[in-house]
């Protein structure tokens, strides 16, 4: 037990007088659900479902130097991102494992923003800082305590976002952004996503949070809108198979065998874990991450072996019932002679093998505007 | 408060055990469904078992967590509710009801008088449930 006490997001009056149910993560004190993780599942899926994700960080770096911090500490080419566009990308060690996943937002000529996840902050910031000292004129801010988050998902996102924005956000393409106000709350306006459908994720002052939040609800309320936890939040990444740091992807994991190779260019130039990387890709990967599917009823949660006939084969490293899908569905390492879809494998559930085969993913259509 | 039938026995476990004629139902009370969530896969045991009190003879499954089930009486299983594999949700659904779990005929009576009464049981709950 850690005598740490969780940290709180200003929305957690909101959580708690709305019936969550509050539980630890990441060192945060977080909604896990409101009503019940399959409805809120749903709701995203039919409707529109707002997500309080302001624990996660966000750090900013700006100056002559910036774009060279960038470059050198993940592993997407920053130089490709113009002003008003996102990227998906990795922090990684120098033997090619993940420090953590992180998008990047070109917010000026000199000047991005990083969003981190909540439980690697600490960690984070002492890395790119730390690998960044002898990039001249990059100046770091950790703005993560006073900025608040909030995700706006399903296909009623767009046109509830857009009644209380004050511009035309239907012109916001997929991973671009725009800054402007929502119910009269200064807002960086992202259409970006962690569930497989249109949406946004609005960053706001965190004292202005619970006004965005508030409004969010009451505007969408005719939509069907609804608060989503932490447990719905889990349910639909799974079902698009997106890494979530400290299941699927952590320190003892690389780039390529996540699946990650989409984010990795070494053409760039140099960065941290290049070279490590550009071994792996030479070698070939030893194992993959890959999407399974249970066929018979059976929950496959992280850390269970995947066997091929007696001999394990593999790890699970999320696994759910999945309500969209209405499958139980896994993500595993597994080895690359056995990645391919409709290998036939099994997962060891208490002591019982249960039968599962490799599918293609994600495990339910995606449905984000990648127009 | 959540509801604890005035019939039934129960388990510190917060499973419940109904006494029909020579024989016990059990199931998990509306306590235990609410903490759990939606449960997504029940495991049961054969007819036949022999199941002890106290000792785990199932598993349900909720999307965020895996709980053992606890038999509240030592017995034999002479019937499983067939239905729940298919249809977890019936435990959120109807926990006293079309969500028992199986039948065992006990095999030490002294047992019985061990499990909590519904107020014994109530008073557990509000002193936090565990």
């Amino acid at each position: 037990m850690s005598a740490t006490p969780l940290k709180r997001t200003p929305l957690y009056q909101a959580h708690v007088k709305a019936g969550a149910r509050m539980v630890p993560f990441g060192g945060w004190e977080m909604p896990v659900q409101y009503t019940g993780i399959i409805e809120e599942h749903r709701t995203v899926r039919a409707a529109v479902g707002l997500f309080d994700v302001s624990h996660m960080g966000e750090f900013e770096v700006e100056g002559p130097g910036a774009l060279a911090a960038l470059q050198r500490l993940t592993t997407n080419d920053v130089a490709a991102l113009q002003v008003g566009q996102i990227h998906y990308s990795l922090l990684c060690y120098p033997n090619g494992t993940i420090v953590d996943d992180l998008t990047v937002y070109r917010m000026g000529d000199a000047r991005y923003l990083l969003t981190v996840n909540a439980g690697n902050i600490d960690k984070d910031w002492a890395w790119v800082t730390e690998q960044t000292r002898e990039v001249k004129d990059a100046r770091w801010r950790n703005a993560s305590e006073g900025t608040g988050l909030i995700a706006v998902q399903g296909p009623k996102a767009e046109a509830l976002v857009g009644r209380l924005a004050d511009r035309d956000v239907t012109r916001i393409g997929y991973y671009r952004f725009e800054r402007g106000t929502v119910a009269e709350v200064p807002t960086l306006i992202s259409r970006t996503g962690y569930t497989g459908e249109d949406g946004f994720e609005l960053y706001a002052p965190a004292d202005q949070t619970e006004k965005l939040w508030t409004a969010l609800l009451a505007g969408g309320r005719g939509d069907g809108a609804a608060p989503i936890g932490l447990g719905a939040r889990d349910t639909l990444r799974l079902e698009m198979k997106y890494a979530l740091y400290g299941n699927d992807i952590d320190e003892t994991t690389n780039a390529l065998e996540a699946g990650l190779s989409w984010v990795v260019k070494p053409a760039k130039g140099e960065f941290t874990g290049r070279e490590a990387l550009e071994k792996v890709r030479a070698e070939g990967v030893r194992r993959k991450l890959i999407g399974l599917e249970m066929t018979e009823r059976a929950v496959a949660r992280h850390g269970y072996p995947v066997l091929k006939g007696e001999g394990a084969v593999g790890t699970v490293t999320s696994g759910s019932y999945a309500p969209s899908a209405d499958k139980y569905i896994a993500m595993a390492y597994v080895e690359t002679a056995l990645a391919g879809a409709g290998t036939e494998l099994a997962v060891e559930i208490r002591g019982q093998a249960k039968p599962a085969r490799v599918v293609k993913t994600p495990f339910y259509p995606s449905r984000v505007k990648k127009a | 408060m959540a509801n604890v039938p005035g019939d039934l026995k129960y388990t510190r476990e917060h499973e419940w055990a109904k006494q029909e004629g020579d024989r016990v139902r059990v199931g998990i009370t509306a306590y235990a469904q609410e903490q759990l969530g939606d449960v997504v896969f029940v495991e049961l045991p054969k007819i036949g078992a022999k199941v002890a009190a106290t000792k785990n003879f199932g598993v349900v499954e909720s999307v965020k967590a895996v709980s053992d089930l606890f038999a509240p009486v030592s017995g034999e299983v002479v019937e499983v509710n067939g239905e729940l594999p298919q249809k977890p949700e019936t435990v959120n659904q109807d926990p006293y009801g079309k969500g028992w779990m199986i039948v065992v005929k006990p095999s030490n009576k002294g047992e019985w008088d061990q499990l909590l009464t519904a107020q014994q049981y109530e008073e557990f709950l509000a002193q936090g449930g565990h």
